[in-house]
């Protein structure tokens, strides 16, 4: 299969937590070559599955760091171990992103390069829509993303 | 003077969604114990007022990103009974099968990353995957045959698009399962020797004494349909549930706790099933129970990860049974007319009995919903279960005791609706 696979992960209706979602509809609606794009709200153990055989992994999701909304952050996880010190994931699923790479990394089953793009999250009500400044953020998280794809 | 200790984990780890926990004692007693469930208040219930009858099964499959078959059955269920309308044949036997690939899906996540690490000593499914790497691919394999179920069935893995009142959008072919069929003889054989594996862990001696709450069908292990019934003789239509349970507000939680009106709390889940249907498991699965030991009942709740075992063989023979007789419907759904109404649903979801009731107007627009998930329903017997473990073992020291006060609590898989899941990152001299 190789290529790569960028996975938009969030949970629509819960503001700011959607934009990793909107993003992948985003990069789906104009596919990049020789790339699989997913929204993924399921459990980690899910994650290790969507990413099998793909040479690189794109993984978008909504960050708490203390940032300002809309602040891009991207994480290379290839060769770094994700300390859970570093990275604790308030993860809705049973294992977080966090723990998915880690138990990727264990079982030998990452792809080759493992890329977070985490994009600085400031609402997360529920029944809330993604805040103006995170909105703003999608076109150049999109635009970096089809840069890297196209490098790769 | 007397001596007062606490047991509180702010953050359970491990649990779906977010949660944490206060055990108080005071010279050797209990005092006082909390789980708290920061479950989003019932933002669905309102959000579906007004909406039509046909989005209610998409807008609360929404709600779990575990369980959403659950919530799509239990919708359409009841859109269907408030119409008057009955879904049989291959139909009905399809609807069994995505239930099957749900309770996989859901009963091996929770069997091998979850429950499993805690009897074996390990933190997280991270450090069992370094020492037991075979048992945690096969955790994975199976669990992806349940995604597959699902996927094949349902249009996509989570949040499943395909399933409509009266049926589905559209039926796969007989071949479209062809792939699936052949995995899942291996599926049935690593189901088994998971029992096996499960059942040699080492077990607290534990028993709470609590009443049991699952669908009762006739002749089959319940996923969709049944009467209401409990260990202690209750016997009820789905359609009077509301007259027998209710749900309390209490303070230290915005999830409602569930109760029996009459008695007080219950407990529902893969052990409540078991309980009470276990004479209704397909022989391959009644065997691996009983090699497990588990005999006509089962009390122990640090138990429910052989019970898990047991409902995941369950559910991979009826798969297989149901795909050898696979023939596809000519029609993905039946006709039926829409009319004004009240229509209930329960339904069988992994973590226990999941109540919908709706009331839908003329045109099939969504009057008044009410959800009651399976989880609300278990925190008084949560909260009992702790109480109960803490005072039997209130001479462990203080880290021993939380870790396994977690344990106690992750018994009942709990799922705490629609949490977001974020990434917290904490920056030091960044």
């Amino acid at each position: 299969m190789g290529g790569t696979v960028v996975i938009g992960i969030g949970q629509e209706r819960r503001g700011d937590d959607a934009i990793g979602l909107l993003v992948a509809r985003r990069l789906a609606a104009l596919p990049p070559a020789n790339c699989r794009v997913l929204e993924h709200d399921g459990d980690g153990m899910d994650l290790l599955l969507a990413w099998e055989g793909a040479d690189q992994a794109i993984l978008v999701d909504a960050l708490l760091s203390g940032g300002q909304a809309g602040e891009l952050r991207v994480i290379d996880a290839t060769e770094a171990s994700l300390s859970a010190a570093l990275f604790s994931s308030t993860s809705s699923h049973a294992l977080g992103l966090a723990e998915a790479i880690e138990l990727g990394r264990a079982l030998g089953r990452l792809p080759d390069r493992v890329l977070i793009y985490g994009i600085e999250g400031a609402d997360f009500a529920t029944g809330s829509s993604p805040s103006p400044a995170v909105l703003g953020a999608l076109d150049q998280v999109v635009a970096l993303i089809r840069e890297e794809i196209d490098d790769a | 003077m007397s001596e007062a200790r606490e047991i509180k984990v702010d953050y359970l780890a491990r649990v779906e969604g977010e949660g944490g926990m206060t055990v108080k004692v005071r010279d050797g007693k209990v005092e006082d114990v909390q789980v708290r469930i920061y479950e989003p208040p019932r933002f669905f219930e309102a959000f579906l007022r007004g909406r039509k009858y046909i989005e209610a099964s998409d807008i609360t499959a929404r709600i779990c990103g575990i369980c959403p078959v659950a919530y799509q059955m239990s919708a359409v269920h009841a859109m269907e009974q408030a119409f008057g309308v009955t879904v049989g044949g291959q139909l009905r036997e399809l609807r069994r099968l995505l239930y099957c690939g749900e309770w996989i899906e859901s009963h091996v996540l929770h069997v091998y990353m979850l429950h499993a690490p805690d009897f074996l000593g390990y933190q997280d499914a991270i450090s069992l995957a370094r020492d037991h790497r075979a048992v945690v691919e096969q955790g994975l394999r199976l669990k992806k045959i349940g995604n597959e179920i699902v996927t094949t069935l349902a249009g996509r893995e989570i949040h499943p698009i395909n399933v409509r009142v009266g049926g589905f959008y559209r039926v796969p072919l007989r071949e479209d399962f062809a792939k699936l069929r052949k995995e899942l003889d291996w599926a049935l054989d690593a189901a088994v020797k998971t029992v096996d594996f499960v059942a040699g862990l080492p077990f607290p001696d534990f028993e709470p004494q609590h009443e049991y709450v699952a669908l009762l069908h006739p002749e089959e292990y319940p996923f969709n349909e049944g009467d209401i019934a409990s260990t202690a003789g209750l016997r009820i239509k789905k359609d009077d549930f509301l007259e027998h349970f209710e749900e309390l507000h209490v303070r230290h939680s915005n999830a409602l706790h569930g109760r029996i009106k009459a008695r007080g709390p219950y407990f529902v889940g893969p052990q409540a099933r078991y309980n009470l249907n276990r004479d209704r498991l397909s022989p391959i699965a009644r065997e691996a129970a009983d090699r497990a030991g588990l005999g006509a009942r089962c009390d122990n709740p640090f138990k429910s990860i052989v019970v898990r075992a047991v409902e995941t063989v369950e559910a991979c023979a009826e798969a297989i049974r149901i795909l050898d007789a696979y023939e596809r419907p000519d029609r993905p759904f039946v006709d039926y007319e829409i009319k004004a109404g009240v229509g209930h649903g329960c339904t069988e979801a992994p973590r226990g009995i999941l109540y919908h009731r709706y009331e839908v107007d003329e045109k099939g627009d969504i009057v008044s919903a009410r959800i009651i998930p399976p989880t609300a329903q278990n925190l008084p017997a949560i909260e009992a279960d702790l109480r109960h473990f803490v005072t039997e073992h209130i001479d462990l020291d203080q880290e021993n005791l939380t870790w396994k006060c977690e344990q106690a609590i992750r018994n009942y898989d709990p799922c705490i609706s629609c949490a977001t899941h974020f990434l917290k990152l904490e920056i030091d001299g960044d």
